[in-house]
């Protein structure tokens, strides 16, 4: 059988085709399909020779097989030093070997290929700062990824996840009117304790454009209340755009190129629309890796930057810190011993580790940095969409093993953690191996210690 | 066979040496793609450069990497065979007689002495270095024939010459063995992965400007490698 009725070469576009998948429990009747599902090799080598250049031609044929990527390895350390775990032998034998066989392979080898792209490998891109020719492993597994979906060999989590950004703009199924309800609902939640308090929709040319996490529409509504908090304290003229709201993508942990473009457009076209001075993202790093950092690409945006400038969450508070918008009560800061979750996607691949040590110099008394951290952290271990993929739970759960342990060896028993993955792969951490952290986001911390000017005091 | 190895080999394998490099060259820049690499390699061009720069010193100094800092042993070797690697040939009285000889230039040469441990050092580095690959497991997978090969073509220039200078054996031999390795080797730099030579320059280049334009080095310092 070719094309599975759920495991197929077409990406999801109508709400039917996702539904289908949503009620395929798990996946098992998808993943049945996938064992049937056709390569089609010469479109395979079609794309490669499009789109597989220079670069990464080099990037394959140059490496040494030194092994000097293996210990800069989340998975290859946690493994107990499985030599099938060294990045360079990973994408030798699953892109090298495409690429040497021209795109001629069969069903088991791609599925293999799809196993190993996302459960092997988060795309951390830690391999690329240990490699003495800089061959980024983690962009040739992105690259692979894409290869993969074209194909229809995806993890089923990432099809679903592909197919909402497709159909809502979102890694999940909450629309503009879901949205812009969620955050009047938390305007008037909020407004009881903050008099004053503004939820500004579509506001033109404000100083900020606030954009979120899907699911914290969904889940954890709170979050928007904090961040409107957090704004209201700090004064700052902001507002949220009914759409291109959505920063997230699921559709790059997908390889899903196409759908990444749909997705920051409606960004980039709210940008536009409400000209506001400056965007600011929710505290997620694969979000502000998408829609900051490679999305100009995807849009083909030739200066490499968004249409306007954009910040990471992080980059705010530790501005709003330093400039004074934000005070923190020296008598609330936090005591105990406290350390911070480097997020690849915002600190290695984003250049914001300044920003975080900021943030921690004005509210902690006793921060420790993990070793390694800044650019060279490891991975929280569920990055690149391997926290939401069920079929790569047992793996994942071994890959945590070594930010278990470098937590653990900094004495903190609070992780700071200002990245929607690193959050839930430590919360995971802490239920899998129950070794006694809480961990938290920058928003509750900073509410719970920040000093509230006097007009903005709630009434007694 | 001397002279036909002193004479139209080496103007073959000069030419392969020369030509095929600056092929790789033009291949390699032609190739890349400031979309696909999803990199603006004509924008942004300050931040380029800075991002380029850093990234191909930092490697270049020993140990001046978080990489190069880990592997500290493996780091040894690796500058120790390069430094023989290029350093020797170039330097090399004999080597610079017959430059004299030939095109009338002369370059400082290094004594004797010098040459000596330089080579020997980086032979025993190449035997070290082709043990690691046996020993440990996760050099040994992903070690082919062709690793160990391109090895022995790096290193036979440095043993022959050094058995010939000292005369050990049959001099005769060692000499036309040793031009004729060199020449080996000047031909295997374009034609294989010693072309490294070139495109560790080009790659540490590319990778140091995706970090120095997109991936983070507008806001910061700049990566620390």
């Amino acid at each position: 059988m070719p094309e599975g009725t759920l495991c197929n070469k077409t990406p999801v576009d109508t709400v039917e085709q996702l539904q289908a998948l949503l009620a395929d429990k798990s996946g098992k009747q998808y993943y049945e399909e996938m064992t049937q599902l056709d390569v089609d090799a010469p479109a395979l080598w079609a794309t490669i020779q499009k789109t597989f250049k220079s670069r990464m031609r080099t990037w394959l044929e140059i490496c040494s097989h030194c092994g000097m990527c293996a210990d800069s390895c989340f998975f290859y350390l946690a493994n107990d030093r499985d030599p099938t775990q060294v990045p360079s032998y990973k994408i030798q034998a699953t892109l090298g070997e495409i690429v040497h066989r021209k795109g001629r392979v069969d069903n088991a080898f791609m599925r293999d290929v799809m196993d190993t792209a996302w459960s092997k490998c988060t795309c951390c891109n830690r391999c690329g700062l240990y490699c003495p020719f800089g061959i980024d492993t983690g962009v040739m597994f992105s690259y692979l990824r894409g290869l993969c979906f074209s194909q229809g060999f995806v993890p089923w989590e990432m099809k679903i996840g592909s197919g909402m950004h497709r159909i809502y703009r979102a890694q999940m199924d909450v629309t503009s009117e879901d949205w812009v309800e969620t955050c009047s609902w938390m305007c008037e939640e909020a407004e009881e304790e903050w008099p004053g308090l503004e939820f500004p929709v579509d506001k033109p040319d404000a100083d900020i454009i606030y954009t979120v996490n899907a699911r914290e529409v969904k889940h954890y509504p709170e979050d928007l209340a904090d961040a409107a908090v957090l704004f209201h304290i700090a004064g700052e003229n902001w507002t949220v755009p009914s759409k291109g709201w959505e920063e997230t993508s699921l559709a790059m942990f997908a390889g899903d190129w196409a759908g990444c473009k749909q997705q920051v457009e409606e960004v980039y076209a709210a940008m536009d629309r409400l000209k506001p001075k400056r965007m600011v993202v929710t505290e997620c790093g694969h979000a502000y890796r998408a829609t900051v950092i490679e999305g100009p690409y995807w849009a083909g945006l030739k200066s490499g930057k968004t249409p306007i400038e954009s910040f990471h969450y992080v980059e705010w508070v530790a501005e709003a810190l330093r400039t004074g918008k934000l005070k923190i009560d020296p008598a609330k800061k936090i005591k105990e011993p406290v350390t911070y979750q480097d997020s690849c996607n915002y600190i290695r691949n984003g250049g914001l580790r300044e920003c975080a040590r900021e943030i921690m110099s004005y509210i902690a008394e006793d921060f420790r940095e993990m070793k390694p951290c800044g650019e060279h952290n490891f991975c929280c271990g569920g990055g690149g969409g391997l926290n939401g993929i069920g079929r790569y739970r047992p793996q994942r759960n071994v890959g945590l093993k070594v930010k278990r342990d470098q937590i653990l060896a900094t004495g903190a028993k609070l992780v700071v953690t200002p990245c929607h993955n690193c959050w839930d792969a430590i919360r995971d951490l802490e239920e899998h191996f129950k070794i006694g952290i809480r961990w938290s986001f920058l928003k509750p911390l900073l509410l719970k210690m920040v000093i509230v000017p006097e007009h903005l005091r709630p009434e007694e | 066979m001397y002279a036909f190895l002193t004479g139209p080999m080496a103007w073959i394998a000069f030419t392969i040496f020369f030509v095929g490099l600056i092929w790789r060259g033009i291949w390699y820049v032609r190739g890349l793609d400031w979309r696909l690499d999803r990199v603006t390699y004509g924008q942004n061009v300050k931040y380029g450069i800075r991002g380029a720069v850093r990234s191909i010193a930092r490697w270049l100094i020993p140990y001046g990497t978080h990489s190069w800092r880990y592997y500290s042993g493996y780091t040894a070797l690796v500058f120790i065979f390069h430094i023989g690697l290029l350093v020797v040939p170039i330097f090399l009285l004999a080597h610079n007689l017959l430059l004299a000889e030939r095109w009338g230039v002369r370059l400082p040469a290094l004594s004797d002495a010098m040459a000596d441990t330089l080579t020997v050092a980086a032979i025993v580095a190449a035997v070290l270095i082709l043990l690691r690959r046996i020993a440990l497991p996760e050099v040994r997978i992903i070690t082919r024939f062709y690793d160990i090969l391109l090895l022995l073509i790096a290193v036979t220039p440095l043993w022959t010459g050094f058995l010939a200078y000292h005369q050990v054996g049959p001099y005769q031999f060692w000499l036309i063995a040793h031009i004729l390795a060199g020449e080996i080797l000047l031909m295997a730099i374009p034609l294989t992965k010693l072309s490294h030579f070139l495109l560790f320059f080009l790659s540490r280049a590319q990778l140091g400007m995706d970090f120095g334009i997109k991936r983070g080095g507008m806001k910061s310092k700049g990566m620390e490698w």
